[in-house]
Order: C-alpha cells, then structure tokens, then sequence
C-alpha cells in the first residue's frame, strides 16, 4: 500500500487520483500506525515550509517517515514535500527539515540575476544529469509543471534540473530509498504519471 | 525555460460544455471529461473550465464534472465563473481546481483576491479581466463585458498583483471575436506594469497569430482560445509543432 501523508497541507486530491490511475491500494492518511505498514510513503505539501515542519513535528508524523524511510521503505516527497526532506530552510526565518538528504531551501529571488518572474510557475524542461530508477520512463527534456519560490541549494543528490533565468532548479533528487520532485508529477502529464510508475515499481519490489 | 503554454477553455453550463467539439465522424462530444481527456493528449498545457451555469440549484453539477476531470487528467485546472466567495474558492479547490479566476466578483470586492492569496497561496487566484478601449483607455469591464466600470485597466491588473494575484488572464474585448489576432498592444502595456504571469485571450485566428504574439508580445506567458480548438480548425497538436518550429519554447508530446 502506498501511503500519503495528510498533515494538513494542500490539496492532496490531485497525487491519491494519478497514483489511483495504477494501483488502487492508495491511502491518505494521518495515521502512524498506516504509515508502519506502507510499502511506499508520498510526502505532498503546498505552502510555508516552517509551517508544515511545525505539523510534521506536533502530529509526530515527521518522526514517523524518517523512521520508515531509514528503515528502507520508498519515500518520494513532492514540491514542499521534497523540500522538507533537507536539513533546513531559510523561508521567512530559519527551520529544521528532516535531514534526510544533505542541502538547504533558499529562496530564489535572492540568487536570480536575469529578470524572471518569481515563483517559477509553468512547464520547464528537465535536464537529467544522473540516472536513478525514477528516470526510468522519463527522457532528457521531457517537461514538467513547477510552481515554487524557494529551491535547493548545496546537494548532493541530484539527478535532473531545470534552467530558469541564470538558476539551475534541481527538479529531481534522490539518495538510495528516498526521492524528491521539486515540480508536480500528479501535474506533469504522462511524463509525470510515467515518474510515479516508476516510484510505484520501487515499492513493489523493496 | 520555461515553456509558453496554451490554453483551451471549454464554457461549462449545467454539467455539459456549451459548444462540444465535432469529432470526425461523431457526434458533437459536449462531456467535459471526455474533452479534457482529448485536449490533454493533443498537449493542452492547461484547461481552464468557465461555469456559465445560470443558477445556484446547479452549481453542484459543475464541481462534479471538475471532480471527474481531476481524476481522469493530470494537467493543471483552473476553473472562473460563479466565484464571489472564499465559500466558493474552497468549493472548486477541494474538487480538483489548482487555480482559480476571478473576475467580476473581484471588481465588487478586491479584498476577495487578498483574503483568497492569504488562505490558498498567490499561485491559486488568477485575476481575469475584460478590457476595451474607450476613448483610447484601457477600460476595465464587468458581468462578461456588459458592464463599463471607470476603472483603468493597466492600474488594475497592478492592483491585483499587490493584492497578491498569481497570474492575470487578460482578454481583449477590441480582438475577441474578430479573429485578427491578440491585442499586442493591450498585452504589452499590461506586462510592462507588472510581474506576475499574463494570459492572452480573444482574437486568435489561425497558429500564425500564436507565434506573433509571444514574438511582439514577450512578457505573455501564455495564449489562451477556445473557438479555434473546438471546431479543430486548429489542433493544438500542430499547433505546437508550428511554434517550436518557430522557435518559441513550448512543450511537445513525445508520441
């Protein structure tokens, strides 16, 4: 069962139906209990970042997907939810991500020297840099749909980027189980429902 | 680099769109899925659906459809008409709306596109305008262009950004119709004053006028039709095939 986790940010109609379109095993939840038995753990998020760490670490649900996530199990976190997977974030003050992967989030207007509109909203092309499983059905260039103000900044897990202005967004990351996406696979088309296939075939077989 | 999008909108009255697509050898198809289903795979960037239906009896009938469209098609929605309420916001956003546009209830009540960016982020409210020269002003309109108001259009698209609208859809009332084209004139105007996304609409023709105007028109970010694509006699298909050919960044369909 793949698991999304329901800590009170955004709209998660959008991920549980494109997950829907390949297994109907699909739970929202704000259960510990279910996230203890999920092959597979999807972190969404739209909004703050310090917002939605606060959540994370009131409900316990932070602590409950870095222990599933050290323990092996697939974690694919998306948009905020990537971003909440780093160390920590300078979004309006300073906070505490999981840590799962090395980086921090930085807000991009800081470092745009091209006049760009910010957030970077629309379909900008991938450029893969390094292959992981969720490229599997995915080829350089394809496009995919970002909406976002802030980005990741000294990584050592990427896998794709997108150019915008003079910045290199990274789009894709990942570190053994666990995975990010920066844009919208649920609003990413088929490249991005291929993206969540491929997520999808990790947990069939961790 | 970003991609230029293009939009098709399909008008939405008690749960069927108003003017179906004739597809080859069928029937006119005026369910709002299976239409979505078609302009995704054709490789619409977005949908955006107008609920044109008259009365509040109804309204349910249209979050249905957008509820059947958000399971089916995975591009993002946005949805305008009937919106004069954060009520309203939640309504089509819980549904499957990524975005949300308003246009004559924000006339009424800027304070509606600040309180909705408070609650559902910048990215979710589009302001949508109708605009008409009137001795040479760009002249705001409400009620779906029947009703003047004195208000300049280039100061409110400025005034909905600061009130922290995410994009502006700005259609021509001077080209709509006409099919002679965007108005590049009224497009560049309104985005050299602000820096959120702006939408073009009325007046697209034929695919020549897509590629002049994100060429005159650079600050677009988007082209926005609907008579067009409904009666194929452009298929976006080709359509992105033409612009990339042109040299305009867009976003093909690998087959």
């Amino acid at each position: 069962m793949i698991a999304i986790v329901d800590y009170g940010a955004g709209n998660l109609h959008s991920i549980s139906g494109a997950m829907k379109t390949l297994t109907e095993d699909v739970t929202v939840t704000s259960d510990k209990n279910i996230l203890a038995k999920a092959a597979g753990i999807i972190l969404p998020g739209v909004g703050a970042f310090g917002d939605a760490a606060d959540r994370l670490r009131e409900t316990g649900l932070g602590d409950a997907v870095t222990a599933r996530a050290k323990a092996g199990v697939p974690l694919l976190g998306v948009c905020l939810g990537m971003q909440l997977l780093f160390e920590k974030s300078f979004e309006y003050g300073v906070h505490s991500g999981l840590g799962l992967l090395k980086g921090e989030i930085a807000p991009m207007a800081c470092d745009l020297k091209e006049k760009v509109k910010v957030p970077h909203m629309g379909w900008n092309a991938l450029d893969i840099q390094k292959e992981c499983t969720l490229t599997r059905y995915i080829q350089n260039g394809d496009y995919v749909y970002y909406v976002h103000s802030f980005y990741a900044k000294g990584i050592d897990s990427l896998n794709a980027r997108s150019e915008y202005g003079n910045l290199l967004i990274p789009g894709m990351v990942s570190k053994g189980n666990v995975f990010g996406c920066q844009f919208h696979p649920e609003k990413s088309g088929g490249v991005g429902l291929n993206i969540l296939k491929a997520f999808w075939e990790v947990t069939e077989h961790a | 680099m970003l991609a230029k999008r293009i939009i098709p909108c399909l008008d939405v009255r008690n749960g069927r769109v108003v003017k179906g697509v004739n597809f080859e050898g069928l029937r006119d198809i005026d369910d709002p899925v299976t239409l979505a289903e078609y302009y995704n795979e054709a490789g619409a960037d977005e949908l955006v659906f107008y609920d044109i239906t008259a009365s509040a009896e109804h309204r349910g009938l249209f979050t249905d459809v957008m509820k059947r469209v958000a399971e089916k098609v995975f591009i993002p929605l946005t949805v305008g008409g009937g919106i004069s309420s954060l009520n309203d916001f939640d309504r089509v956003l819980k549904n499957g709306a990524d975005k949300v546009s308003v246009n004559s209830s924000a006339i009424r009540n800027p304070m509606l596109i600040k309180e909705a960016a408070r609650h559902y982020g910048d990215q979710c409210v589009v302001l949508s305008m109708d605009v008409k020269r009137v001795n040479g002003v760009f002249t705001v309109f409400g009620r779906g262009g029947r009703d003047q108001t004195e208000i300049n259009a280039i100061e409110w698209a400025q005034r909905g950004q600061e009130l922290g609208a995410g994009e502006i859809v700005l259609n021509s009332m001077d080209a709509d119709g006409v099919r002679g084209g965007f108005d590049i004139e009224m497009l560049n105007a309104v985005c050299e004053k602000v820096t959120i996304p702006v939408v073009a609409s009325g007046g697209a023709g034929k695919m020549e006028h897509f590629s002049e105007l994100f060429k005159f028109a650079p600050g677009a970010d988007a082209g926005l039709a609907a008579s067009i694509f409904h009666s194929k006699e452009v298929s976006i298909s080709d359509l992105k095939e033409f612009l990339n050919a042109a040299g305009v960044p867009v976003r093909r369909i690998q087959k």
